[in-house]
């Protein structure tokens, strides 16, 4: 049972998700604390699948981790590492433990991480990857095998609607829509104009398309440059890095760009909810779900 | 026969290779994505262009590259191409068929083998477009 469809289909609250830690080290001790930080805001997480093209504890292993501890796994599956009958074994594998939501994601190239000699596989991308959850869903594999039970997955998706092509990122979630994605996370983005055109194309043609813009909580203005500089995709402003960086209270300056930024998205077409990264580990992600009326454990 | 295989199969390398930097996938999408090859994107990217692309358009991956479907979205939008390619821009291309590596895109062509895709494929893209 998809916690997480529920409350996209059947309610009109809004829909919370997070990026769940890395796991590296730690062991089920570091689960557990991630999971009690978590659970009480948000309907359900990301396990995430070797993020930013580097090595860690595997997507299934750690949606695994964090179901028997009692939160909802989405579990993310990356084109970059996987060849199609990976990829179709991963989701053999979620269906095995009853994981129902998947993210299929083409993915940060190997030179993002930090073995960048690694081989790129990239034998599926993104929507051919969403077709494939559709057919085993349809009780089969690519092949036309038969899998049975079928999984009843809830197949979500991310897509970057600040990078260019601009226009053609609204047809591309589209195609990724037929292909069977119910839910699309978005990438973290600096452009509000871009975020507005984005949601009122997408909303005009498939309304039920559940969209989650994401927002980062950051303390200062050095992430925003890092975010700028290294990581693909995104691109900051320099008059919003100057925002942050020219206050004399960086992390209370930052704390607003984030609050601003959530009440902004939440009041776009198509919008169901927010995707929370949390870059502080303090107590301001408390102080965001609150400033935005939630309370804890409101989907129990 | 294989005589004549061969003979297609090296001009249309040498017609393609140097237009296109062709890489002879054997099932070529060329017509359906603005005259430009998805396969000479890093990821091989057959269905639009990845989360990375830089603000000024170039690649992820090599910064000194436009990105591929950049490219192609510009082309499509602004070539005077048929009608019915520009319609096929969105569709859903399927997984690249290994098998086809190296073969003839023309002969894939009039046969239909680069039509074919694996049963659960088919029935699925069956299905979706008969409703
Ligand atoms: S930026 Fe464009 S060309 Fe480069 S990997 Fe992504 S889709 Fe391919």
């Amino acid at each position: 049972m998809s916690k997480l469809r529920d409350v996209i289909t059947q309610t009109k609250d809004v829909v919370y998700t997070a990026e769940f830690p890395i796991i590296d080290g730690g062991g089920m001790e570091q689960v557990k604390k991630n999971v009690e930080r978590l659970a009480p805001w948000f309907v359900a997480v990301n396990a995430t699948d070797n993020t930013a093209a580097h090595a860690h504890a595997s997507n299934v292993s750690v949606a695994i981790a964090m179901k028997q501890h009692g939160l909802e796994p989405i579990m993310q599956i990356v084109c970059r590492d996987k060849n199609r009958l990976a990829i179709q074994a991963d989701m053999a594998g979620a269906n095995l433990h009853g994981i129902e939501n998947i993210a299929l994601l083409t993915g940060d190239d190997v030179t993002a991480g930090d073995e960048p000699e690694t081989r790129r596989v990239f034998d599926l991308d993104g929507p051919q990857a969403i077709n494939v959850a559709s057919i085993l869903n349809a009780g089969t594999y690519l092949s036309g095998r038969k899998l049975n039970p079928a999984p009843n997955f809830f197949i979500c998706s991310v897509e970057n609607p600040f990078a260019p092509p601009h226009d053609y990122r609204i047809e591309r979630v589209l195609k990724k829509h037929r292909a069977g994605a119910q839910m699309i996370q978005l990438q973290i983005g600096y452009y509000p104009e871009r975020l507005e055109k984005f949601c009122a194309g997408v909303a005009a043609t498939v309304p039920d398309l559940a969209i989650i813009p994401s927002v980062v909580l950051i303390k200062s203005a050095k992430p925003l440059s890092f975010m700028n500089d290294k990581v693909p995709g995104i691109s900051v402003p320099q008059d919003v890095i100057d925002r942050v960086a020219q206050s004399t209270d960086q992390a209370e300056a930052a704390y607003h760009l984030a609050l601003e930024q959530c009440q902004h998205a939440l009041a776009l077409p198509g919008v169901r909810g927010l995707h929370i990264t949390d870059f502080r580990h303090d107590d301001t992600l408390e102080r965001l779900m609150r400033d935005l009326g939630r309370t804890p454990n409101q989907y129990t | 026969m294989p005589k004549l295989l061969n003979l297609l199969l090296a001009v249309e390398h040498g017609m393609k290779k140097p237009v296109w930097d062709c890489t002879m996938c054997g099932q070529c999408v060329l017509h359906s994505t603005g005259m430009t090859c998805p396969m000479t994107c890093p990821k091989t990217l057959r269905n639009g262009p990845c989360g990375g692309v830089r603000e000024d358009g170039h690649c992820e991956v090599k910064p000194e590259m436009r990105c591929v479907w950049v490219k192609a979205y510009d082309r499509k939008v602004s070539l005077p191409l048929p009608t019915v390619w520009k319609e096929h821009y969105n569709d859903l291309r399927p997984p690249v068929d290994m098998q086809l590596k190296g073969t003839s895109s023309w002969v894939n062509l009039i046969t239909k083998r680069d039509q074919q895709t694996p049963a659960g494929w088919a029935k699925r893209q069956e299905e979706t477009h008969s409703h």
